[in-house]
């Protein structure tokens, strides 16, 4: 008897996650693309570059809405990113496992802190 | 069969790859991990930067004259460096990332668009730095 490894009866172990990070990468480049030119379009237009301007930009609710999404992009993003890294450079699987861990510590660090940021405006 | 087997020298490690004279495409790919191993390990200084700006018309100023006049040891110019290190990053990261939304939205995936996209790449992403390097400095 062969053991059919297609279709409905395809062994997911392994890299399975693989289209559904592919796809995520691009959404979440995307919308860090939006937030981009949303920021450009009002920093060159209207008043000239002051405090007043900058802390405006960033005051309005719908831009602290993008601006909060565009966070949670870039941390999927990157975690995605950076994984990548380590599985392609870092054989050692305990050292891996450290590094991984690390790198989520770091982001959800960084994450909570410019949340903070953005909410205190 | 097996003999094939031994003849091959394993798998191509990181620094084989300096060994060979790469093409653009190589270094576009390359350089996009690097720029972002850059802005994740500069994560805080950027944010830190957003939390400056952002807290108060004080902290405002105080962050302009770090540009100019540094933080103690620290001199303003290498403040100006490591922001144009981020620029650079975020232009090329930038740049390459939609040279790769392009490639799958059209499937230009021939070795002559790869070739030319990764060449045009490289050039929007360091003339933007230049430019915006030049307004950073001077």
């Amino acid at each position: 008897m062969t053991t059919q490894n297609y279709g409905s009866k395809r062994v997911v172990t392994g890299a399975h996650y693989g289209l559904r990070d592919w796809l995520a990468q691009r959404v979440t480049a995307v919308l860090m693309a939006l937030f981009t030119i949303a920021l450009l379009v009002q920093l060159l237009f209207g008043a000239p570059m002051g405090y007043a301007k900058w802390q405006g930009i960033f005051s309005t609710q719908w831009m602290k809405l993008l601006t909060f999404v565009t966070i949670v992009a870039l941390l999927y993003h990157v975690w995605v990113g950076i994984r990548d890294v380590l599985m392609d450079y870092v054989k050692h699987v305990g050292v891996k496992l450290a590094l991984q861990v690390a790198t989520i510590v770091w982001l959800v660090g960084c994450g909570g802190w410019a949340i903070q940021v953005l909410w205190r405006l | 069969m097996s003999d094939t087997i031994k003849q091959r020298p394993g798998p191509m490690r990181l620094v084989d790859a300096t060994q060979y004279p790469l093409p653009p495409a190589a270094w576009v790919s390359i350089l996009h991990r690097v720029s972002g191993i850059i802005m994740f390990m500069l994560l805080p200084f950027i944010i830190w930067l957003l939390d400056k700006s952002l807290e108060s018309d004080v902290s405002y100023q105080f962050l302009a004259d770090v540009f100019v006049g540094g933080i103690g040891a620290v001199p303003g110019w290498f403040f100006k460096l490591v922001v144009l290190a981020l620029i650079w990053s975020y232009l090329h990261h930038f740049t390459a990332g939609l040279r790769h939304l392009w490639m799958d939205a059209t499937h230009s995936v021939s070795k002559q668009f790869g070739r030319t996209s990764a060449l045009v790449t490289l050039a929007v992403s360091l003339l933007l730095t230049a430019a915006l390097g030049f307004k950073l400095f001077f």
